[in-house]
């Protein structure tokens, strides 16, 4: 049962980098549009034509 | 992780009238019309031969204005925007000179200095309010339209809160560009400052999300220990290895406890100083003495730990919370959009050494005893008195008059109010906060807080509550001390946390909130919060004829006349009367004259009669046949028979009548359906007008009316609204002109149209935002279902308590079983409430 001293610290290590990224991702905007992203992957342009970058690319 | 799934789940629900099944369907203008403009979904005028082709099909338009915004759309190349939208578009308007004007004050680099964020060397960032979009297709329209836009480096529209980042380059594009831009595709953009509330408004999202995501993990863990250490006691554990699980869970624990818990703590500790006992009292105190007994095991190795129940109630509170405020944020938000009236920019007048400068600055830097130039079609930008000059000034917005008032100097002039003639000198008195405009946003705020009378009777019998709680769980813990030291804590807890009054207290504003967000989905906003109530409990309909069950938008369908004078002329005498008016025939006959030579004088507006006014040195009046009875000597020519349903205005001079003009309007495509269904639902439909019978009728007949009054004046309406009221009836207006506004004052609930005067809007409780009835009769099934799900909730809330109060009080329920069922309790009652957002 010993094998528990060093099984404990690694999930609280573990804890520790899933709260990290957690805070990350907040501060990274992912949670600031939850319904915009689930429709836009439905609309991207099945035949897309006009070449998107046409103008803007060379910015 | 848990909270992502809550946050999304939430997300869900709010779109749900978007919901991706739907958009395999795309939207279609209504069937029941055979010419419903493809864009906007309104009726085709009778005889309009506009089309736009569209994926191959020649598609009908209602006006220029949309031809124009679907074929800007189709030749960017974005019409499977069309294939894609859930939702009509809002009506096109044509690009006015003035709205190229506004657009260019915003790249004024004074102005841009509060909303604008240099990037680089000339790269620039704005954060835009987006008007119009209805569906998901509308925010990717704009995305992809302005991303191809040359000059624009980045573009990001956040389709749950219409707002807009772009980023351009300032050598290649210009601000006012991209503002057009969007214009030209149907919607409205305009610059606001994300520094201020909407800021603050993203900081507490991610807050909350920090607090319950820390919460969840750390909880998670600390769960996982206690599961241990339940099975622990029941199979064994060595000392040591419990000793250590205690240890760690403590050491969880305490960041949950001191930072997801600060809210309660700090809510708390706030009500503990202003000597008022809230919600969060008990819940301080159920945590702080599950820790402090937990604590005190941990240290002396003797007797049970409950850190498990304290992280689950902090998690689960905070989740409750959170949904709450999510509900909350959109109502802020669109209302937040609508209101914009001051201008951004003034002209100040500076003394340079004897010499006078202008200089353009941002309004919000005017300062008191500023000079300012105010030019003709400017808006007044802060409040204060005339120095010289002598103007129309028109205070439609505070007064609803649109007939501008004649000022002269030391007159008083308030921000917001248009200059229509001639310059203006003023002296700043009143800026910001102090000015009437902020003055009447505040008064309009406090009216969005009230809360529904259900509410405070809630929160004001959970504050007695909590009290009982409080003096109960002393008295039980006291007698449990007595007679069975071993287990005071824990019975002292489970009390403590089983009958926190959170149900209690959440279960109208969520029901309210939620409903708010899905009226708002449905093109409904609720400006307060207890007319949700209300509309439930609604026993009659009234409703406006001009502009609300019809389009608001007739035509001149036949002009006679008996003058000396031809067609046009009388045409451009009519146009120069009802040029300051906003009435709906002001815009028929508008529409037919173009730049019109003449102008008219001393305009007096006679609300829902007439206009009289002075036209190249006469006096001319205009409008309904009784008014030009009462004002001019002239003979009223014998109605004709009009089963058309034609409104007649007459054109008279002191003398005679010179011309009639018959105007006709056409019900609203969807009219007949809202009203048939308002009248199964049970309730009473009446049409109250100021037009003539015959027109009040044939409308009336259409869409399906019995009850119908006609040439009724403002005070009529209101008189009649009232009569009902003293009945005991609960009366719903439905208006839009400025003549409404009274009526609209007086009933129980008011909803005007999104195209209504301002005056009319800022005193409603809803407002349309589509300009479409179908919101109505959705609305109210959803106010009844709303009202519904509250009682529910109050009702589970109440028994709730009744039953687990006294079963935690006899010590049969454990601290962990208590944060269970409290907190199911909580999240029971708000699930419900999120009911009302699954709606379709």
């Amino acid at each position: 049962m010993e094998i528990i001293y060093l099984l404990i610290p690694l999930s609280l290590l573990l804890v520790g980098l899933i709260v990290w990224i957690f805070i990350w991702a907040i501060r990274s905007g992912q949670f600031d549009d939850m319904e915009g992203p689930a429709h836009r992957i439905l609309m991207d342009d099945d035949n897309p034509v006009e070449k998107k970058e046409d103008d803007s690319g060379n910015a | 992780m848990l909270c992502t799934d809550s946050a999304t789940l939430l997300c869900d629900c709010v779109s749900c009238s978007e919901s991706p099944a739907a958009l395999t369907t795309p939207i279609k203008p209504p069937d029941s019309s055979p010419a419903a403009c493809f864009h906007c979904g309104l009726p085709v005028p009778a005889g309009l031969d506009l089309t736009v082709s569209i994926d191959g099909a020649s598609q009908p338009m209602c006006c220029h204005g949309c031809q124009a915004v679907a074929q800007a759309i189709v030749d960017a190349g974005h019409s499977g925007f069309y294939r894609h939208r859930t939702a009509l578009s809002p009506t096109g308007e044509a690009l006015v000179p003035e709205f190229i004007q506004q657009t260019q004050v915003y790249d004024h680099p004074e102005i841009q200095k509060t909303f604008v964020r240099n990037t680089g060397a000339h790269e620039h960032e704005a954060a835009l309010i987006l008007e119009g979009i209805t569906c998901a297709a509308c925010a990717w329209l704009n995305e992809r339209h302005l991303g191809r836009l040359p000059g624009v480096l980045d573009v990001q529209v956040n389709y749950a809160t219409h707002r807009a980042r772009v980023r351009w380059d300032d050598t290649r594009i210009k601000l006012s560009d991209i503002l057009q831009a969007i214009h030209n595709i149907g919607y409205t953009a305009h610059p606001y400052d994300p520094a201020q509330q909407q800021q603050a408004r993203e900081r507490e999202h991610h807050t909350q999300l920090r607090r319950i995501g820390i919460a969840g993990v750390l909880g998670m863990q600390v769960m996982m220990l206690s599961v241990a250490l339940y099975v622990g006691d029941w199979s064994g554990i060595e000392e040591n290895f419990s000793q250590l699980f205690r240890w760690i869970a403590l050491a969880l624990t305490t960041p949950v406890l001191l930072y997801s818990g600060t809210p309660f703590l700090s809510g708390a500790w706030r009500d503990l100083r202003n000597r008022s006992i809230g919600m969060d009292v008990p819940v301080t105190l159920g945590i702080l003495v599950a820790f402090g007994g937990s604590v005190h095991a941990t240290l002396t190795g003797r007797g049970e730990v409950y850190y498990d129940s304290v992280v689950m109630f902090i998690f689960f509170l905070l989740v409750s919370r959170f949904f709450e405020l999510m509900a909350r944020k959109r109502g802020a938000e669109t209302a937040e959009s609508l209101a914009s009236a001051l201008p951004a920019m003034a002209t100040r007048l500076v003394d340079d050494k004897g010499i006078q400068r202008q200089e353009i600055i941002p309004a919000a830097e005017l300062q008191p005893g500023d000079r300012v130039l105010i030019r003709p079609g400017e808006t007044v930008p802060a409040d204060g008195s005339i120095e010289s000059g002598v103007s129309g000034v028109s205070e439609a917005l505070l007064s609803g008059e649109s007939t501008p008032l004649t000022k002269s100097p030391g007159d008083t002039l308030i921000g917001g109010s248009i200059n229509t003639e001639s310059p203006l000198y003023m002296r700043v008195e009143k800026t910001g906060l102090d000015t009437v405009l902020a003055e009447i946003t505040r008064l309009l705020e406090r009216a969005q807080q009230e809360k529904p009378a259900i509410t405070q009777l809630a929160d004001r019998a959970a504050a007695w509550f909590v009290a009982g709680v409080l003096l109960l769980a002393g008295v039980v813990g006291l007698y449990w001390w007595q007679h069975n030291p071993d287990s005071w804590l824990p019975v002292l807890v489970s009390v403590l946390v089983v009958t926190c009054p959170c149900a209690l207290s959440l279960a109208t504003p969520t029901a309210i909130s939620a409903a708010t967000g899905t009226l708002l989905a449905k093109g409904l906003l609720a400006t307060g919060s207890a007319r949700i109530e209300t509309l439930a409990n609604a026993t009659h309909f009234v409703f406006d004829k001009t502009g609300t069950l019809t389009c608001g938008t007739p035509a001149i369908v036949d002009i006679e006349y008996q003058s000396d004078l031809d067609e046009q002329t009388l045409l451009q005498i009519a146009a120069a009367l009802e040029s300051s008016s906003e009435h709906a025939a002001a815009r028929a006959i508008n529409a037919r004259v173009s730049d019109n030579p003449l102008t008219a004088s001393d305009i007096t507006n006679h609300p829902g009669a007439g206009i009289s006014a002075t036209v190249a040195g006469k006096t001319w009046f205009i409008g309904n046949p009784d008014f030009v009875h009462t004002h001019s000597n002239a003979a009223i020519p014998p109605e004709p028979s009009s089963a058309t349903g034609a409104t007649h205005i007459l054109l008279a001079d002191a003398d005679r009548v010179h011309a009639r003009f018959s105007l006709q309007d056409t019900p609203r495509p969807e009219a007949r359906v809202v009203i048939d269904a308002l009248q199964r639902a049970g309730k009473q439909v009446i049409l109250m007008s100021g037009d003539n019978t015959a027109a009040v009728r044939a409308v009336a007949d259409q869409v399906g009316i019995d009850n119908v009054s006609s040439d009724m004046k403002p005070a009529d309406k209101l008189r009649a609204v009232q009569a009902l009221q003293q009945q005991g009836n609960v009366v719903v207006m439905v208006g839009d002109g400025i003549n409404d506004a009274p009526v609209l004052g007086a009933a129980d609930v008011s909803v005007a149209m999104q195209a209504a005067a301002q005056i009319s809007q800022a005193g409603a409780d809803m407002i349309l935002l589509s300009n479409r009835l179908d919101a109505l009769s959705s609305g109210v099934q959803l106010a009844q279902r709303t009202l519904r799900i509250i009682r529910q909730n109050l009702v589970w809330a109440v028994s709730y308590n009744l039953i687990a109060l006294p079963a935690a009080a006899l010590g049969y329920v454990a601290p962990w079983m208590a944060a269970i069922g409290m907190s199911s309790s909580s999240l029971l009652v708000v699930l419900n409430a999120l009911r009302l957002t699954r709606e379709r």
